[in-house]
């Protein structure tokens, strides 16, 4: 516990040796230079799951709200100047701003946010919207005016508002999307801070500044270079200072080697992540269909152990149940402790977890645990979890596989896989997302372990329509203490956020989701 | 000959297709499906309903005897198709980067002849001693190391020592000459110094060959200088081999480049 709060002290203290820089007087100007560690594939932001995307094209976009960075999960206003929502969480109502241009001059309105919500809750054919579901409870749109736009939904939604910013629902130009609906995969059209310039493929993407943005004297910068270039490459770059930061993450290793050659140009910027390790057991293969030996299998890891071990050497850190340490509605550790496989008294968990598999006829299973060729954080947590289960006499052999045979071998309808180590990561804390993966297979696409389970599934709507703050964490306690009992998918580790930035990068705060906050308006260079 | 460039050319053909369908049904049998990869590989919660609905776009539901016909079909007829993952021309993504990598193989190509002509002639004339020796060891090294990880090394080197780092987004040789040689001679010089390696011990051992024909020895025996034997007989014809490898090397560099660039850019 005391180790867990200093962690959590040092993070906010880092997180707090920024916050000087919110204090400071922008200065305009200079081009801001950033690696992203992989390319965007196409254009379309509602067609796309990946950082890589968010990180260079964000900046070219508006969306409705977005997430304060310096207050996450606080949001606020991006196109929207203000908005209500009635009583019953039913009608959302948004004031929009005034004097908004598109980069193409054409003015924005609110017709240009209810034809972007059509084309993500209806996509037209051969148009993809991944994100379709959770606009499904919007029953209708309204543009009462050019600037206000009405959102009225069949159900309460406790999650809608924080759907409203998200920074993969750009805004579109509704007289482009009439003319062609995939005009997007092709072209940047915003009303960002930033306009488009060019992308060399391989190479870079630019940004310049958009003299209409909306909000006055913003952005900061004069334009933006995102350089693609990953591990090694990206390291030395940054250490020679020709890229002033990598906005996803390092490894512990990369950080220690930055700082001891930046020394004080530089600093560390930590926070907990929303991405986890979770291991998938395969419900649909003995014995892993006998819930006694998935939850002795889950019992057996010492989660609290293994977080300060491995957070030395990988970017995890934190020990969870479903939803992010540190977040409103997450568990507290003392409630997690008392639940199966999150005890303190490992002795006792596996002294538990040997007798389960006893009286489940296992007691000297061997079994495959398949992983990602991915080596951080996945190698290490793999090599971790099989030192755990061989601590209760299991014999594990740890599998690694390129992702394609990783994902083929936990495919829907014909997995071949034991266990598996497997992970999500989500742009914003929100129980609507972290709880999906656990429900009913026929229902979710995110279940690899193949079990149907309607408890889970009707908690899950209970908490999803809730919106008393108090009430909704009361369900999703009761999912957890569930789902731990029932033990088909447990939650191995959460992820730690670590971002090396140059000091002369100003106004961009960490945060734990690595797809918000990179709107780049607020962010400027002490040069 | 004219026969015989024909009965070649013929023979290529189902050589291709041969090859064609080996890495077509390679890509099939590997197993795993590319729009999971492509959808859910970052742990997104996408629907199976918009996974059905991206195979069907792609055509990946159709048989794989159409999905092969229809990729030859394109391919014969110039049309490689479009990327599943950026939705760009498959001619497009290529032509976007194949100048990069031509000016890297034709860079790593002068580095390697430039090296290994004199280095391997030197070796033969020098045969079994220290000369000889030495380019045989820098040589052999050059076989070993994989030329990826010494373009790491050559960046760590210049960032350690000389605090410098070549520049990380690639300009064109037309545009900032001297700026497009300071990023892409590293890159250049790793896959070069493995060429050469090639090239130097081919030029030794096809050297040593020559000097030991019996046309050397008559222009020995009739007093032609040491020097002119070996530039004017011997080297002429000992580079014919030479000249083949290195042929053969570009034409690999061309399409194995990707891996050098991509850790040493």
């Amino acid at each position: 516990m005391y180790f867990r709060q200093a962690a959590l002290a040092v993070a906010m203290a880092l997180a707090a040796a920024a916050a000087p820089a919110a204090a400071q007087t922008p200065k305009p100007g200079g081009i801001l230079t950033f690696a992203v560690s992989a390319e965007p594939p196409n254009l379309d932001c509602h067609a796309q799951t990946s950082f890589a995307f968010i990180h260079p094209v964000r900046p070219h976009y508006s969306t409705l709200l977005k997430f304060d960075g310096a207050k996450y999960p606080e949001v606020t206003g991006d196109l929207a100047e203000s908005w209500t929502i009635s009583p019953d969480g039913l009608t959302f109502t948004f004031k929009l701003r005034p004097n908004v241009k598109f980069h193409d001059g054409s003015a924005f309105t609110s017709q240009d946010i209810k034809a972007t919500y059509e084309r993500l809750r209806d996509p037209p054919q051969g148009v993809r919207s991944l994100r379709a579901e959770s606009y499904q409870d919007i029953a209708a749109m309204e543009t009462p005016d050019p600037h206000t736009v009405v959102f009225r939904l069949s159900r309460p939604n406790a999650s809608m508002l924080a759907n409203f910013a998200s920074p993969w629902d750009c805004v579109y130009s509704a007289a482009k999307l009439k003319e062609d609906p995939r005009f997007p995969e092709r072209n940047i059209l915003g009303t960002g801070p930033f306009t488009f310039v060019e992308h060399q493929a391989g190479s870079h993407w630019v940004g310049k500044k958009f003299d209409g943005y909306f909000e006055q004297g913003k952005p900061y910068l004069d334009g933006y270079r995102a350089v693609f270039m990953s591990g090694a490459p990206m390291v030395n770059a940054l250490a020679a200072g020709q890229v002033l930061a990598e906005f996803r993450g390092h490894s512990p290793a990369d950080r220690d080697r930055l700082m001891q050659t930046l020394g004080d140009k530089a600093q560390v910027l930590e926070s907990p992540w929303v991405c986890n390790l979770a291991v998938n057991f395969n419900t649909t293969k003995k014995p892993f269909d006998d819930a006694r030996v998935r939850r002795a299998l889950s019992l057996a890891i010492d989660r609290w152990a293994g977080a300060q071990a491995l957070q030395k050497i990988a970017f995890v850190r934190h020990v969870g149940g479903v939803l992010r340490p540190g977040y409103d509605l997450a568990t507290p550790d003392q409630e997690l402790e008392k639940l199966p496989g999150f005890s303190r008294d490992i002795k006792a968990s596996r002294t538990e977890a040997r007798r389960l598999l006893k009286e489940a006829g296992h007691e000297n299973l061997s079994f495959k645990l398949t992983n990602r060729t991915v080596a951080m954080p996945y190698t290490p947590v793999g090599v971790f979890l099989i030192d755990q289960w061989r601590q209760i006499g299991l014999n594990v052999q740890h599998e690694q596989l390129e992702t394609r045979l990783y994902l083929a071998a936990q495919q829907r309808g014909n997995p071949t896989y034991d266990a598996s180590l497997d992970f999500s990561c989500d742009f914003m804390d929100e129980p609507n997302l972290q709880l999906l993966k656990y429900l009913s297979a026929d229902r979710s696409a995110l279940n690899y372990s193949g079990y149907i389970d309607r408890t889970l599934d009707d908690l899950y709507d209970r908490q999803s329509g809730e919106l008393d703050k108090g009430k909704r964490a009361s369900l999703v306690r009761e999912f957890e203490s569930h789902l731990f009992q029932e033990a088909p998918v447990v939650p191995a580790i959460w992820w730690h956020r670590i971002v090396v930035v140059h000091k002369q990068l100003k106004g961009w705060n960490i945060t734990p989701s690595h797809y918000v906050g990179q709107e780049l308006t607020d962010v400027w260079l002490d040069r | 000959m004219s026969r015989y460039v024909t009965q070649r050319l013929l023979m290529m053909i189902p050589t291709l297709l041969g090859v064609a369908i080996l890495v077509f049904l390679m890509l099939r049998l590997m197993g795993g499906d590319p729009v999971e990869v492509m959808l859910r590989g970052d742990g997104a919660n996408v629907s199976q309903a918009v996974i059905e609905a991206e195979r069907i776009r792609l055509g990946l539901d159709r048989p794989i005897v159409v999905q092969f016909g229809k990729w030859l079909g394109g391919m014969m007829t110039g049309d490689f198709g479009v990327s599943m993952w950026t939705g760009n021309r498959v001619s497009h993504e290529i032509a976007s980067r194949l100048p990069l990598s031509i000016q890297v193989a034709l860079m790593a190509t002068l580095l390697a002849v430039l090296i290994a002509i004199p280095a391997g002639t030197l070796s033969a004339l020098y045969k079994d001693t220290w000369i000889d020796q030495l380019i045989r060891v820098v040589s052999i090294a050059g076989l070993g190391i994989p030329s990826f990880w010494l373009g790491m090394i050559i960046i760590l080197v210049l960032l350690s020592v000389f605090q410098w780092h070549p520049p990380v987004t690639f300009t064109p040789l037309f545009e900032n000459p001297r700026e497009n040689l300071s990023q892409l001679i590293w890159p250049a010089l790793a896959v070069g110094y493995r060429y050469s390696a090639v090239a130097t011990r081919m030029m030794r051992s096809t050297l040593l060959e020559v000097l030991q024909e019996d046309y050397i020895r008559t222009a020995r025996a009739k007093g032609v200088q040491e020097r002119l034997v070996v530039l004017r007989h011997a080297l002429s014809n000992a580079m014919l081999p030479v000249v083949t490898v290195v042929g053969l090397e570009f034409a690999f560099l061309i399409g194995g480049l990707v891996v050098t660039e991509l850790r040493a850019a």
